[in-house]
């Protein structure tokens, strides 16, 4: 049977849209397709409202570029949040992370990448210059640098470093090392000889959970 | 660490083999195309999890066949080692050692140390620098993962460096501070790779020089000499200064990817001056350092593997090479000769446990057994 043979332009219309979703291939897109049509016209309408206003109405907050209902995010706007400290990170799938370790209670600034010529990605196309303004206009102490622990991530890093030496403020990176409930003999050397050079006073290992 | 027992199937012209091994010299005679090489492949495999020669895995399936299978039985440390490969076309490449398969092949390298010696060695004396940066950066990497991490890091931040270079051609602009951050980072990982390589040949060169003599035994004096760019120190200042130079042609022009290893005889570059023999035993050198290095480092004695190294060497060479490969230093040995002449009359002298087979169009017949508990 000819997947791609429709007897119907809209259905054929409707897939195609589908099928350009990451993960999704022609196939899958048919049978969402169809099981759309076999809902309820208003259950069709809420999913098909929801992506547009989706896309309309959806703010990237101003202060830290998160994604937000409101012209500033609901982590910026919570004044019990620590203002003084803001972790750098690169997408908004980061921020999801760190804040699901409930261990951060300051701020967030969403980089939008990392810096690689090769993907054409220069310091023009990310958030660096708002960075920037929020370090010299805002009461920072801290700057949480938590990028992805590659070369680009690294290079990233000391752009943002040499960006702000000039501000009295704390720059620090996150920790690297052996990974909770990993065996040693299975971490790999690399990890294993910096955690070994960054080893830290057993004292403040104890009360960390 | 010796090979006990090695058997094949369906590897390039091995149908099938199953042969014991003697832990002291084993030698490989036979004709033209018979299979000698195939078969040091084939336990090279085993070390590298890959060929020597073709590094695609599923040419090695002998011809209208769908698999192949090394299986190699080694004794470490009175220990018995099984290292299975297996490769079934349009499959992932099967490691087991002892029934236990590999989930990376990197954990693998290193368990069977081994230096394999081919007339396709030639290419470090007649091809281009970034043959003998490879073999600089082989030996290092199979005792030293940092060295190996960081030159992969350099190579990625030479990269992003080269595509910034050709970005500002493209668009016709220049960004200092973009650069910048490449330039230094370029710099830190050069600083380090360049320490690593002249410490490396500093302790390389009295090796090699040995055993130049020896196999010589004469007075040609033989040199390594690291050429680099910069000193270990200097590299953010001379790769700042090349800034416009590369922003000309669009990349990087300083760094230590533009290293090389001179290699001379008697001052001067061997490759105009050395004869064939020369280069020959200039090459042995070399290999049977890399030996000694890696011997030092793993603590155990690998294996050495000799293909053709007769070829092209006079008789005094070859007694002395003999000489050396039969002494306690070396562990097993496996050497290829297309005739059992030059073997038979040399290990008649030496005391040494041997065995000698006659490789045939894929099969093998041992022909004389020089071990001693027989």
């Amino acid at each position: 049977m000819n997947y791609n043979q429709y007897t119907s332009r809209l259905l054929e219309r409707a897939v195609n849209e589908f099928a350009k979703l990451p993960g999704i291939g022609r196939k899958t897109a048919l049978r969402l397709v169809l099981h759309l049509l076999k809902q309820p016209d208003e259950d069709v309408e809420i999913f098909s409202h929801s992506l547009t206003s989706l896309k309309k109405e959806i703010f990237h907050c101003a202060k830290c570029h998160n994604i937000s209902d409101q012209e500033v995010c609901s982590i910026c706007s919570n004044n019990k949040r620590d203002a003084s400290l803001i972790c750098v990170v690169e997408n908004i799938r980061n921020v999801m992370a760190i804040e699901a370790t409930q261990q951060f209670n300051g701020l967030y600034h969403v980089l939008g990448g990392v810096i690689s010529p090769m993907d054409g990605i220069g310091p023009a196309d990310l958030t660096m210059d708002s960075l920037v303004g929020r370090v010299s206009s805002e009461e920072v102490k801290e700057v949480i640098l938590a990028l992805s622990a590659t070369m680009e991530g690294d290079t990233t890093n000391l752009f943002i470093y040499r960006k702000l030496g000039d501000f009295d403020i704390n720059i620090s990176t996150l920790a690297r090392g052996v990974a909770i409930g990993d065996e040693l003999e299975y971490t790999d050397e690399i990890t294993l000889g910096r955690s070994i050079l960054h080893r830290t006073p057993f004292r403040s290992s104890l009360n960390n959970s | 660490m010796y090979l006990k027992r090695l058997s094949l199937v369906n590897f390039k012209n091995f149908s099938e083999l199953d042969v014991t091994l003697s832990k002291g010299i084993n030698c490989f005679v036979g004709d033209n195309g018979e299979g000698k090489t195939n078969l040091f492949d084939s336990i090279y495999y085993l070390s590298f999890c890959k060929s020597y020669f073709n590094p695609a895995d599923s040419q090695n399936i002998r011809h209208h066949n769908d698999f192949f299978v090394i299986q190699g039985e080694f004794s470490k440390a009175d220990q018995s080692e099984k290292i299975y490969c297996g490769l079934k076309r349009n499959h992932k490449k099967q490691f087991k050692r002892n029934g236990n398969e590999y989930q990376r092949l990197a954990e693998h390298i290193g368990l069977i140390p081994l230096v394999m010696v081919s007339p396709a060695d030639a290419a470090l004396i007649v091809d281009g620098s970034e043959e003998r940066r490879k073999y600089i950066n082989g030996v290092i990497s199979q005792f030293d993962k940092l060295y190996l991490n960081n030159l992969i890091r350099y190579n990625k931040v030479l990269l992003q460096r080269n595509s910034l270079l050709k970005e500002f051609a493209r668009n016709k602009r220049y960004d200092e501070e973009a650069l910048d951050i490449w330039d230094q980072q370029l710099a830190e990982l050069a600083g380090y790779i360049h320490n690593k390589r002249s410490g490396f040949i500093n302790e390389l060169l009295p090796i090699f020089q040995y055993y130049y003599d020896f196999i010589a035994a004469g007075h040609e004096k033989v040199d390594l000499i690291y050429q680099s760019q910069g000193i270990d120190t200097n590299w953010l200042e001379i790769i700042r200064n090349a800034r416009q130079k590369d922003r000309i042609l669009q990349h990087s022009t300083v760094g230590i990817h533009r290293d090389d290893l001179k290699l001379t005889l008697t001052g001067y570059p061997i490759k105009r001056q050395g004869s064939q023999g020369q280069q020959k035993t200039f090459l042995l050198a070399l290999k049977l350092a890399q030996y000694d290095f890696l011997k030092t480092i793993s603590k155990i004695k690998p294996m050495i593997l000799l293909d053709d190294v007769f070829d092209k060497l006079d008789n005094r060479r070859v007694t002395q090479l003999i000489k050396l490969v039969s002494e306690e230093h070396f562990g097993q040995t496996f050497i290829t000769d297309k005739s059992e002449q030059h073997l038979a009359g040399i290990l008649a002298h030496i005391p040494i446990e041997h065995r000698v087979f006659r490789v045939n169009d894929g099969y093998i017949t041992m022909i004389e057994n020089g071990d001693q508990e027989n």
